[in-house]
């Protein structure tokens, strides 16, 4: 099939616009991170009556408290709150109004950065995920619309600048040193299982990147509550340690099926195309890996003694897996998923 | 097992050694089974998973492995003794993990067992203090308490449900549900270990084979699975001796590639034809086109196309007039333009005499370019495709040593005849198709046609449906235990004190999530509505 170069072009400039939005938008949310109000004092209301309930839990346990700051999330609806969508003060802030463009801009670079995928697969008539540059760029993409999402149920706008650094950063690598022209596949790549296997794995590694953020916030937080000397600046600015802690853990439990799913659907691929289900490949193996370091942080994490900080840990060394798995895999190691990184 | 001495777990004043026997099994036990230890090796299991990726791996390129070694010195001689080109079939990994297969048992037998008690079990009783749950609601209502009740029995309706009466003459209901987690978590993990057992019996049944065959339809394009000897390469499984193999035949009749101006492949199709089970006696042949996606599943088998490559075809015609013909392989040395290199040796005909013939055997060794360029006199590939073939050979006469007994690659010559004087270097010249070049002794070498040939691989694993099922039990056993909430709800019923008959009733209702999942309070202060909203309904019925 011929590549449409019109179209290949116009996914390019997409592309291009979708990273310098998201820089945008990142300079949006830091000025509110900066100048807004710092977490603790706009969650001192809250907190002080999550503290009363957590007194009076039967468990004490980070379970009970978890559900208790839902519970009081909602029966919260009548205090101003800094949740967007929420409109319940009539006078935003400045940082808050910044806070609130930044919000706009990163749908609006998401929605350009969806245009270029879907450009992109139109041009080279094919599942726009069959080379690094593409998949790079769809990971991007899967995390950003996770984070798009969990904005609406978690007051965590202010957060969103940290999870577009690894996302402009991977775009910015991918559209520079990996960028790779559009073009149809190799023989071994044109399969239906293309468009599963790849995309549930750009999903899950895209979800996890969320998580992957969360832990890192979380781990500087607990430092700081350990250690007020630390993490200043940082960690008077975060969201409480118990909300960082679930966002990780819920977006985890979402990610790992689809995860699992990709690997599955990668195993039955092999089985056709290579001659094997399993065969120890580098990129196999560290997809085991990861998989194994995100089972044992969901073991983890209902284990006494090793939720919080051990946990957190974990599941950054799970997305560290998944980071290494994408570079160094592909462009380092010589296996059979080699041809991807070109 | 009857002796006299104590086998009790309380041994210690009495340490007799069976007693300390059994309380070390006991603990090891237990420590193997703890969920710290399962996460350990967890860990281990991941870091020691790591250096297969990092070093290269006997069982996939040992080529690359031994030059790793030489290269790497005591470093590398020392990573070799430790097992670390084998990671996968290595002492350390092996340990790793069966303990974890081990601890895995153990933790899922008593959950197991547990498990089935709760399915029979009923609801816990409600709490005395109810408002001491993390989720609660209280409500007076204008309606009897058989009325409340009755209504919160049908809103429960799905829930495990047990009722009592209290000392106080207070009225409970407790719910549960949610019991298809722990379902889901069991069906995940016995999936996990169904997957590790087929996965180690197909270590012991499977095989895999590959062989190269040319893709003219020819004599040397036909391959029967009908020994361990007709494979240029087998790795059997553990108990397969190739006595057993499943009896097919492939003929390949032809090859074709298709590239993008790049030189990037786009499609690789071979057109076979196969036969097996009564096909093979009747001789009836079956048509099949092999894709890389596609590979031919016949009797028990699959065949794949591996790759592809060319065989040029040289003529020698010898002084006294007599041909010899001969077309084998020549391998891949660059993938992309599929520059290749090989040798096609010739014993010169009717030489019955070993000591003559080993005086005259030829060797045509060298490069073949599909699509010929040339730097000066040196010839190499601008593109895969058969354009423009040329090929560039050093011709060799003497002794080949075939005849030593020696093993020898087919795409070289044995470089220590070549030191050794036996085998000497007559001419060297690049041929287009069709060109000859004349040999010293009137010896005339043609560079005649090309020829393709595939290389297929043949792979058998009776037990890949079964990892196949267990991995859709785990994936499903894994959404199952994520998704599903273990939850528990209480309402319990007091008619309002004082005023006795005034048909007003306190309502309250408590929940508890069971199972380390957030977002329960949504369900309880829905639930919880209803359940009040019902209560009040209640009172006019």
């Amino acid at each position: 099939m011929p590549v449409d170069e019109s179209l290949s072009t116009f996914s390019d400039w997409s592309y291009g616009s979708a990273v310098a939005v998201y820089l945008l938008a990142m300079i949006f949310l830091l000025v509110e991170q900066a100048f807004g109000r710092t977490a603790r004092a706009a969650a001192a209301g809250r907190t002080a009556r999550a503290a009363a309930l957590v007194g009076a839990g039967a468990g004490g346990s980070s379970v009970v408290q978890a559900d208790q700051t839902d519970q009081s999330d909602q029966s919260d609806q009548d205090r101003p709150r800094i949740t967007p969508g929420v409109v319940s003060t009539p006078q935003r802030s400045r940082p808050e109004r910044f806070g609130r463009m930044g919000a706009a801009l990163i749908v609006l670079g998401a929605l350009l950065h969806l245009g270029s995928i879907v450009l992109r697969g139109f041009a080279a008539g094919r599942a726009p995920w069959g080379n690094m540059y593409e998949y790079m760029s769809v990971v991007c993409f899967v995390a950003v619309g996770t984070w798009l999402a969990l904005m609406r149920k978690f007051p965590i706008r202010r957060l969103s600048a940290f999870t577009l650094l690894p996302v402009v950063v991977l775009m910015f690598i991918g559209g520079t040193a990996l960028y790779t022209t559009a073009a149809p596949v190799q023989p071994s790549l044109q399969s239906y299982w293309l468009v599963v296997h790849v995309s549930a794995a750009a999903s899950g590694s895209g979800v996890l990147l969320v998580p992957g953020v969360a832990s890192l916030l979380y781990l500087a937080r607990k430092a700081n509550e350990r250690d007020p000397g630390r993490f200043v600046k940082l960690a008077a600015r975060l969201p409480e340690a118990d909300l960082l802690d679930r966002l990780a853990y819920r977006t985890t439990i979402i990610a790992f099926p689809v995860y699992t799913f990709g690997i599955f659907c990668g195993a039955i691929w092999a089985e056709s195309a290579w001659g094997r289900f399993w065969g120890w490949d580098p990129k196999e193996i560290v997809a085991f890996v990861a998989w194994v370091v995100y089972a044992a942080y969901l073991h983890a994490r209902a284990t006494a003694g090793w939720r919080g900080n051990r946990a957190a840990w974990i599941n950054v060394v799970g997305f560290a897996m998944t980071v290494f798995n994408l570079f160094f895999v592909n462009l380092v190691t010589t296996g059979l998923h080699s041809y991807a990184g070109v | 097992m009857s002796t006299d001495q104590s086998t009790r777990p309380s041994a210690q004043h009495s340490p007799s050694r069976f007693g300390a026997l059994l309380a070390f099994l006991r603990n090891t036990w237990r420590g193997l089974t703890a969920m710290r230890t399962a996460l350990t090796l967890l860990f281990l299991l991941a870091l020691g998973a790591m250096p297969g990726a990092l070093l290269p791996q006997r069982s996939l390129n040992s080529a690359k492995t031994d030059q790793y070694i030489a290269d790497h010195g005591w470093w590398g001689r020392l990573l070799d003794r430790l097992q670390f080109y084998d990671v996968y079939s290595s002492v350390w990994f092996s340990a790793i993990y069966i303990l974890l297969f081990t601890s895995l048992i153990g933790c899922l037998l008593p959950r197991t067992v547990e498990y089935a008690r709760q399915l029979r079990a009923k609801p816990v009783l409600t709490p005395r203090n109810l408002a001491r749950l993390p989720h609660h609601r209280q409500s007076t209502v204008d309606a009897s308490a058989d009325a409340v009740l009755t209504a919160a029995r049908t809103r429960l309706r799905g829930w495990r449900v047990a009722e009592h009466t209290e000392e106080d003459g207070a009225r409970s209901i407790s719910a549960e549900r949610g019991f298809l987690r722990e379902t889901g978590n069991l069906v995940f993990h016995f999936g996990l270990l169904g997957i590790l057992v087929a996965f180690a019996l197909g270590g012991i049944y499977k095989y895999e084979g590959h062989v190269i065959v040319l893709a003219n339809g020819g004599e040397n394009s036909e391959f029967c699975n009908s020994g361990v000897a007709n494979y240029d390469y087998f790795v059997p499984g553990l108990s397969v001796d190739g006595t057993q193999l499943s009896p097919f035949c492939v003929k390949v009749n032809g090859f074709t590639a298709q590239y993008l101006p790049t030189g990037q492949p786009t499609s690789y199709q071979a057109d076979i034809q196969y036969q097996a089970g009564a096909d093979l006696s009747t001789g009836t042949w079956r048509p099949y086109d092999l894709r890389v996606n596609s590979p031919l599943r016949t009797a028990g088998d699959r065949v794949y196309l591996l790759s592809h490559g060319y065989a040029p075809r040289f003529t020698v015609t010898y002084p006294d007039g007599t041909q010899r013909s001969n077309v084998i392989q020549w391998e891949q040395a660059d993938p992309i333009t599929l520059l290749s290199s090989g040798a096609t040796k010739f014993d010169p005909p009717d030489t019955p005499d070993p000591e003559q013939r080993r005086k005259s055997q030829l060797a045509i060794t060298g490069l073949f370019a599909p699509t010929a360029v040339y730097d000066g006199t040196v010839l190499s590939s601008s593109f895969p495709e058969l354009r423009d073939p040329a090929v560039a050979v050093d011709i060799y006469r003497g002794d080949l040593g075939s005849d030593s007994g020696r093993g020898q690659s087919i795409y070289s010559i044995d470089q220590s005849m070549v030191d050794s004087g036996r085998l000497q270097k007559v001419a060297r010249k690049n041929l287009a198709l069709g060109e000859e070049i004349t040999l010293d002794d009137g010896t005339r070498v043609r560079f005649d046609n090309v020829e393709q040939w595939v290389s297929l691989q043949v792979s058998h694993d009776p037990t890949q449906n079964w990892v196949l099922v267990f991995a859709v039990l785990m994936l499903l056993g894994l959404v199952t235990s994520l998704v599903v909430k273990r939850r528990r709800i209480w309402v319990r019923v007091t008619p309002a004190g004082g005023s006795g008959g005034s048909g007003r009733t306190v309502v309250e209702v408590g929940g508890l999530a069971r199972t380390d999942q957030a977002g329960y309070g949504e369900e309880f202060t829905k639930v919880a509505d209803e359940l009040l909203r019902a209560a009040r309904a209640g009172r006019e019925s």
